[in-house]
């Protein structure tokens, strides 16, 4: 994947926006954008497994609801837990969890994946649901939010919502940076070649199977980090973040986006953030009426989604050659 | 456990596994044949519970309700696949699962918009009301009337697909499309056809499981969840593989909650992840 040059400009222009966005929304404003972002990370996390490697995953919430629990359980009720710890716990443990459902699944393919990750993820739904230990159905308080010193030197206050928005802010960019690399590196040809043609990558000697998992930890453990960033912002998780609504609408967030574009699920988040938004002002008792028309419009009409439209645009403005 | 409990959980664990055949039945049908992973389906087993509360709310006799229900199903069902369901025969799963995933959406809000967000429940009807002593227990009749007419339905289930022309074509579309369509067959009815009696047969199964478990919002989310287990477990378009894996996942749901009650929603998903160990194509599905 390459980035065409007014691409470029267009993406500077977005975080560059971002980076001011602090300074003049109100904060009603800044909280809404805070959680885009982190949506935003959630689903070019799943762009890589949707849109790049061919996985289409239907339980990716689990690895985002994993996390959150996990920093509810590495933070202790009366005092905030250091990041140093909390952040690796959770990632640590999301990753091995991506390995453990990621080893079942992609020995796989099709339709199978996709009910066999859905299944798993209803596992841990089920799990939480159920544990009273850990709120059950109810969903579980973080009441700290990890406190980011080095020795007695406070770096920053994640309770500062500006300090917030930028840490936010930070991962977005640094996770798009991330898979930008990967699947710059030999690595990401492997997997793309898996998503054209299987049997071919495979006839070049690659072992696909041991790609997909890796692929499969990578985009989980990137789910996990924005699973953590939502626990850190929202301070509540509940078993509505791992439930398979979450995966269909994160799915859905990739699609509008565009898949296999690593910058359109970030404009998909966006889009989707201000419609559901939209859509709930305009009918409350019964916004998801208007959302699931909404989903079947885009798979009807606009399967590229939003980057496809630009790179339609895109290709309007060339000069004919 | 002593034998009577055991006997108990045993009828109970398979009524539970009839209740599901019906729905994964359905389920496996629309992707063996037509190529469709249909998540509405789930939808379906919930509209025809509803709709059995609203019959029998006018006609307040249970067996009246359903009767007039199963056309509606049907017709639905028709509706739905012509409306939505024929544009995806040629996109990729993905898009499946988004479009059903919408209909969902839509399907949950209609039924809150035109029955509310409370649970209901909805009678056994008298004749059936009784149970019969076992030991120093009791087991509900109604629950072996629902196993006895889930086998029935099974039965027929099995005659249609394999003694009848309709079958014959259904088997043929299943096993190879094209060929099928190139021997003169309209594929595209037999589509619609699988599709309409596949939401019948989810929707009966919501229709007679309503007086066992209550009528709620979201019934048909957790219905289909099991039905996909139940899938993968018999294999993916095989209906003999969605009875064993039916049964199977009813007997381990029932005897996990007795056993591992703090465990009980997980060990069907254990019991997927173990037959996906040894089959990854399932029981009875053909490896890919």
């Amino acid at each position: 994947m390459t980035l065409s040059r007014p691409l470029i400009i267009f993406l500077t222009l977005a975080i560059a926006f971002l980076a001011f966005f602090p300074l003049i929304g109100d904060e009603f404003y800044q909280e809404l954008v805070i959680r885009l972002m982190i949506m935003g990370i959630f689903a070019m996390s799943l762009d890589l497994l949707i849109g790049f490697t061919g996985l289409v995953s239907f339980g990716h919430a689990a690895f985002f609801g994993l996390s959150g629990y996990l920093l509810a359980i590495a933070t202790p009720e009366t005092e905030p837990v250091s990041i140093w710890y909390a952040l690796p716990f959770c990632l640590v443990g999301t990753a091995l969890a991506a390995l453990l459902i990621g080893w079942f699944s992609v020995r796989t393919s099709g339709i199978y994946f996709i009910m066999i990750t859905l299944a798993f993820a209803q596992m841990f739904y089920y799990f939480f649901n159920e544990n009273q230990d850990l709120g059950g159905s109810d969903g579980i308080f973080i009441y700290f939010k990890p406190d980011v010193s080095i020795g007695t030197l406070q770096l920053f206050d994640l309770n500062n919502g500006h300090a917030l928005y930028y840490f936010v802010l930070g991962g977005l960019v640094l996770s798009f940076v991330l898979l930008y690399i990967i699947l710059k590196a030999p690595f990401g040809q492997v997997i793309r070649g898996i998503h054209a043609n299987e049997a071919r990558t495979k006839a070049l000697g690659y072992n696909t199977q041991n790609y997909k998992l890796v692929s499969f930890v990578i985009a989980g453990t990137l789910a996990g980090f924005a699973g953590f960033l939502e626990a850190v912002h929202g301070g509540i998780m509940s078993p509505a973040h791992l439930g398979w609504h979450e995966s269909g609408s994160i799915m859905m967030v990739v699609i509008l986006g565009g898949m296999g574009t690593l910058y359109g699920p970030v404009l998909g988040a966006f889009a989707m953030g201000f419609l559901q938004d939209y859509f709930q002002e305009l009918w409350w008792d019964h916004w998801l009426l208007l959302m699931g028309a909404f989903v079947i419009s885009v798979v009807l009409f606009l399967p590229n989604g939003i980057a496809g439209l630009i790179s339609k645009l895109e290709k309007f403005g060339q000069k004919p050659k | 456990m002593d034998f009577v409990t055991f006997l108990i959980q045993i009828l109970n664990g398979l009524q539970y596994g009839f209740t599901l055949f019906l729905v994964a039945s359905g389920l496996t049908l629309i992707f063996g044949i037509m190529g469709i992973i249909n998540l509405a389906h789930g939808a379906f087993y919930m509209i025809g519970a509803y709709l059995t509360f609203w019959l029998f709310g006018i006609t307040d006799n249970l067996a009246f309700a359903i009767i007039l229900a199963l056309p509606i199903m049907i017709v639905f069902g028709y509706v739905v696949e012509r409306l939505a369901i024929s544009f995806l025969y040629k996109r990729d799963h993905l898009y499946q699962v988004l479009l059903t995933y919408g209909l969902i959406l839509i399907l949950n809000e209609v039924q809150k918009i035109l029955w509310g967000s409370d649970f209901y429940s909805v009678p056994v009807p008298e004749i059936l009301s009784a149970s019969i002593p076992m030991g120093n227990q009791e087991y509900p009749v109604y629950r072996l009337f629902v196993s006895l007419v889930c086998m029935i339905v099974a039965a027929g289930m099995y005659v249609v697909i394999s003694k009848t022309k309709l079958g014959m074509m259904i088997r043929a579309g299943a096993s190879n499309r094209e060929m099928t369509q190139a021997l003169g067959i309209d594929i595209g009815r037999v589509f619609a056809i699988v599709f309409s009696l596949g939401a019948a047969l989810a929707g009966f199964s919501g229709m007679i499981d309503a007086p066992l478990s209550s009528v709620y919002p979201g019934m048909g989310d957790f219905i289909l969840i099991i039905s996909f287990v139940v899938i993968v477990i018999g294999g993916i378009g095989s209906v003999k593989g969605a009875f064993v894996g039916a049964m199977l996942v009813g007997l381990a749901d029932t005897f996990g909650k007795i056993l591992v009650p703090e465990l009980a929603s997980m060990v069907i998903y254990a019991l997927m992840a173990l037959v996906l160990l040894w089959r990854p194509q399932g029981l009875f599905g053909r490896p890919t």
